[in-house]
């Protein structure tokens, strides 16, 4: 059984209004359990207000969307429940910060949840952990910290919930090439060692590329594509066409092949270096 | 939402209100208060609502958006008008224990009521007819005078901008902090008034941080553009008054003429 489905899903801003808009029309998806899913579209293109859709921030206008098929708009006392099994990350999650202390912070998520204060405290460890937040910081105040730290704090904040499915919106927004390296690398091996979905939004083609097993490709509030990693960046014409592109190196390899070498789809420099140097070789033989 | 709220009021148009002076328009307005509280009798009172639904028919803007910006205050009205039915003398129309209202009390309700209703129709013309810029800088203009007082007139008018510039800004970053920390179970609903005053602790306290931080932001970006007060500062729009606004006044005149008039001939309404 998919763990989220959606059906018919829309979303209209400021319905009967003149100002209307549709953001999201008819989407019909079902992710299963333990996916890792990118989520890709241009600017404007509804991501947001799907994902939000997603853990009931926002309720759909039209359609459902089924939680372990259960329809979390069933009953609305209940919201803040499927909120706890659908953790959300916003973009610059490091803003909503409030706490005296980090830790304080990161149980500010499993308090409301009504837990205990050891399995509180044990879970805001663990997410600590995940997140790479040294001991020492936890008993700072979050506005000490630098940037790529608050940053950590707010996705254990998340983390720490719990949530059966995590949706992440540009998590690696703003932080240097080497901070996006260790948080990706953070969000893998904690995907890997709980289990659970995970929907990461990126506008890095480089980081989906490197983490996803799915893509989600949206278009003017439409799901354009929905397959996996290798089947969406095959059809780079495409994608440029709505203004996304593909990884550079994929884009280099679709190139080689379209010259007639012996090539397929990669989706990292690895993977490119393991095609391409048996053709090296060859060609290294011949002249040498 | 907290989006919802409707703060820019104004309302683009090129009726002749708002082809008006801005300066002109507030003083306009200020007058228009001064003389609604002169205005003793149901005559004088009459002339000027009569004067307000002149300028609301002008300036174009739908009739319905002046009945909304009464709603907003329909409690004041509703409780002034049901307390003065309480005061006043004449004859007793009705009694229960110590409570009775007269005839004088009625008329003093409804006259209490028009007053309230034109004073605040009045300035609404004004806010809906004026954009907020036009408004700070006829502002500044209007209290250059006191700066002979040493009141930083400039500087007044320049945080009203910034102030009025932020508002929607704000909003939207109260509304986004909220989503965050519902998506973290925090609960905003339901409970006592202390857990609620509790629940907005995780809301206003990022909303400081980021006004702060966005404050910083706004200084340097003024001080890189050479900003350094009113000095010697040139506006790209300069407020002409034209024969337009001499018409605006003496039609004004008139009405505060007859309204003067009206108190000095017809007996006060007020009992």
């Amino acid at each position: 059984m998919p763990v989220i489905e959606t059906k018919n899903l829309t979303y209209t801003y400021g319905e009967g209004t003149p100002f209307c808009k549709t953001a999201v029309e008819n989407v019909n998806i079902s992710i299963e359990k333990g996916e890792f899913i990118g989520v890709i579209g241009h600017t404007g293109s509804g991501k947001s207000t799907f994902i939000q859709q997603l853990n009931g921030l926002l309720k759909p206008t039209k359609g459902q969307v089924l939680l372990n098929g259960k329809d979390i708009w069933e009953e609305p006392k209940k919201i803040r429940d499927v909120r706890f099994k659908v953790g959300m990350v916003f973009q610059y999650p490091e803003h909503q910060l409030f706490e005296e202390t980090v830790i304080k912070d990161i149980s500010f998520g499993p308090g409301n949840m009504g837990l205990d204060s050891e399995e509180i405290k044990r879970r805001a460890c663990a997410a600590a952990d995940f997140v790479g937040l040294k001991e020492e910081l936890l008993s700072k105040s979050p506005f000490e910290l630098s940037g790529g730290e608050k940053r950590r704090v707010a996705i254990a904040g998340v983390i720490a919930m719990d949530p059966d499915v995590l949706i992440l919106d540009e998590p690696t927004a703003g932080l240097d090439p080497r901070g996006r390296d260790v948080l990706l690398s953070q969000i893998v091996s904690y995907h890997k060692v709980r289990h659970n979905t995970v929907l990461l939004v990126s506008h890095s083609m480089e980081d989906i590329a490197r983490t996803a097993d799915k893509v989600l490709v949206m278009n003017s509030g439409h799901v354009k594509m929905f397959d996996s990693t290798e089947k969406v960046f095959a059809r780079d014409r495409e994608l440029e066409e709505i203004g996304l592109r593909v990884p550079e190196i994929t884009k280099i390899m679709s190139v080689l092949k379209n010259k007639g070498y012996p090539v397929d789809t990669v989706l990292t420099v690895e993977e490119a270096i393991k095609q391409l140097l048996p053709i090296l070789g060859k060609g290294g033989k011949k002249h040498g | 939402m907290v989006r919802d709220i409707t703060l820019g009021q104004y309302f683009p148009g090129k009726s002749f209100i708002h082809r008006l002076d801005a300066r002109v328009k507030i003083l306009l307005t200020f007058v228009y208060i001064v003389f609604i509280f002169i205005a003793s009798n149901f005559q004088g009172l009459l002339t000027m609502t009569a004067l307000v639904f002149t300028v609301l028919l002008l300036s174009g803007v739908p009739i319905k958006q002046y009945f909304k910006s009464l709603k907003a205050i329909l409690f004041v009205i509703i409780f002034t008008s049901v307390l003065n039915l309480f005061y006043g003398s004449g004859q007793v129309v009705w009694q229960w224990g110590f409570m009775q209202i007269t005839t004088g009390g009625i008329s003093n309700a409804i006259f209490i009521t028009i007053r309230i209703v034109s004073l605040i129709l009045f300035s609404s013309v004004l806010t809906f007819t004026t954009s907020p810029t036009d408004l700070t800088d006829a502002l500044e203009r209007i209290m250059k005078p006191l700066k002979v007082f040493h009141i930083k007139v400039h500087e007044i008018a320049m945080m009203m901008t910034i102030a009025l510039r932020f508002v929607p800004t704000l909003l939207e970053e109260t509304d986004k902090i909220m989503s965050a920390q519902k998506a973290r179970g925090a609960d905003l609903e339901s409970g006592g008034l202390m857990q609620r005053v509790k629940a907005l602790i995780p809301i206003l306290i990022p909303l400081f941080v980021s006004s702060f931080r966005r404050a910083y932001d706004l200084a340097m970006a003024m001080e890189c553009r050479c900003y350094h007060g009113g000095e010697g500062r040139t506006k790209m729009k300069i407020l002409h008054a034209t024969g337009r606004d001499a018409v605006a006044v003496f039609a004004t005149f008139i009405v505060c003429s007859a309204v003067v008039w009206c108190s000095l001939y017809f007996p006060a309404a007020l009992r």
